[in-house]
């Protein structure tokens, strides 16, 4: 259960931001959550939702938006979306490739109460 | 006077920030420092009871006296692990975690003072714990996992993120691999599957087999970064 650390460095990421911005509440946040991150994006929303009491973000929710796993083949320039964790190129065999998406554990956007 | 909520306006801010880039950042400090000491730090990571203290063990009976080494070892509660390892001559640091599932980097960074600069490898014992620990960087040059005979063959593919995430494979207690239905050959082949670039050993802390060449695995490693410090 390392997604209560994880939350924590949200917070203190959306605590800077919105004070660059003077604002007053935060309404809303959007994570981008690769396949590959290693978190349960349920039990981000239940840290999520524990740690915002008497913060910024009191009543604010998080939304998750899951990245799938995207793979380019180094030598047949293949580019495909995995489902299994098979590091191997379908078409051509050749274990040298490059993970394109699916690593994010990013704060994409937030929506904030300005006056 | 009524609160006139008009008055507030809805404004949406792109941010695209790592959660885990603070962590990443000093990781980095703490691997460019060492590394330019000349001291390879090497991150063991697996599920409790793989064997990793007994490894440093007998890891440490063929490093020393030629080389030297020191031992962070992370756990959530005693002092248990870095006494076991202080018993062999060797430096230990606890760190307690007091229920963290994971070391963070800066955890590492804390105990950055009391490391001796003449060091030669610096060994991270993580929390036990085949899932969290996959996500924090240390600041290690090597990231080595650990996989008993006992958890059984399928933990690559169910665990995928601290197999992708490391360089090195130890499968350990293979002593135990005659009475207990562990495929060795499966196991390697599906961790290569989901990392090719893996590293791959086998280990008997009990018999010593593999030891000696965990260790060279390591002295290459070390030569590696200090040539490329020259």
């Amino acid at each position: 259960m390392h997604e209560l650390s994880l939350i924590a460095n949200l917070f203190e990421i959306m605590e800077e931001k919105a004070a660059e911005k003077n604002a007053k509440k935060i309404t809303h946040v959007v994570l981008q959550v690769g396949k590959l991150a290693g978190v349960v994006p349920e039990l981000l929303i239940t840290a999520f939702d524990m740690y915002k009491k008497d913060t910024i973000a009191s009543e604010g929710n998080l939304e998750i938006k899951e990245v799938p796993l995207k793979i380019l083949c180094r030598d047949c320039k293949t580019e495909v979306v995995k489902d299994d964790f098979v590091f191997i190129c379908a078409k051509c065999g050749s274990s040298n490739l490059k993970t394109l998406a699916g690593m994010e554990l990013y704060l994409e956007k937030m929506e904030l109460e300005v006056d | 006077m009524p609160h006139n909520k008009t008055k507030m306006k809805t404004k949406e801010v792109m941010v695209l920030e790592d959660l885990l880039g603070s962590n990443k950042k000093i990781a980095d400090q703490i691997r460019k420092k060492l590394t330019a000491k000349g001291i390879l730090t090497i991150n063991l990571l697996s599920s409790p009871g793989s064997g990793k203290t007994t490894l440093l063990e007998s890891l440490s009976e063929i490093l020393t006296p030629e080389y030297k080494m020191a031992v962070i070892e992370g756990d959530i509660e005693t002092e248990r692990d870095a006494d076991r390892i202080r018993a062999k001559g060797i430096p230990a640091w606890q760190i307690t975690t007091g229920g963290a599932c994971h070391l963070e980097a800066k955890m590492i960074g804390k105990l950055f003072p009391k490391i001796p600069a003449d060091l030669d490898f610096l060994f991270i014992e993580n929390v036990g714990n085949l899932v969290c620990p996959a996500s924090f960087d240390l600041g290690e040059n090597i990231r080595c996992v650990l996989l008993s005979i006992p958890e059984g063959d399928d933990k690559p593919k169910k665990y995928p993120k601290a197999f992708i995430t490391s360089h090195c494979l130890v499968i350990s207690k293979t002593d135990l691999a005659p009475v207990l239905p562990f495929n060795i050959e499966k196991a390697k082949k599906e961790a290569l599957e989901i990392n090719p670039n893996l590293k791959l050993l086998t280990t008997s802390a009990q018999s010593g087999a593999g030891i000696k060449e965990l260790a060279e695995y390591f002295i290459e490693s070390l030569q590696k970064i200090r040539r490329t410090n020259a």
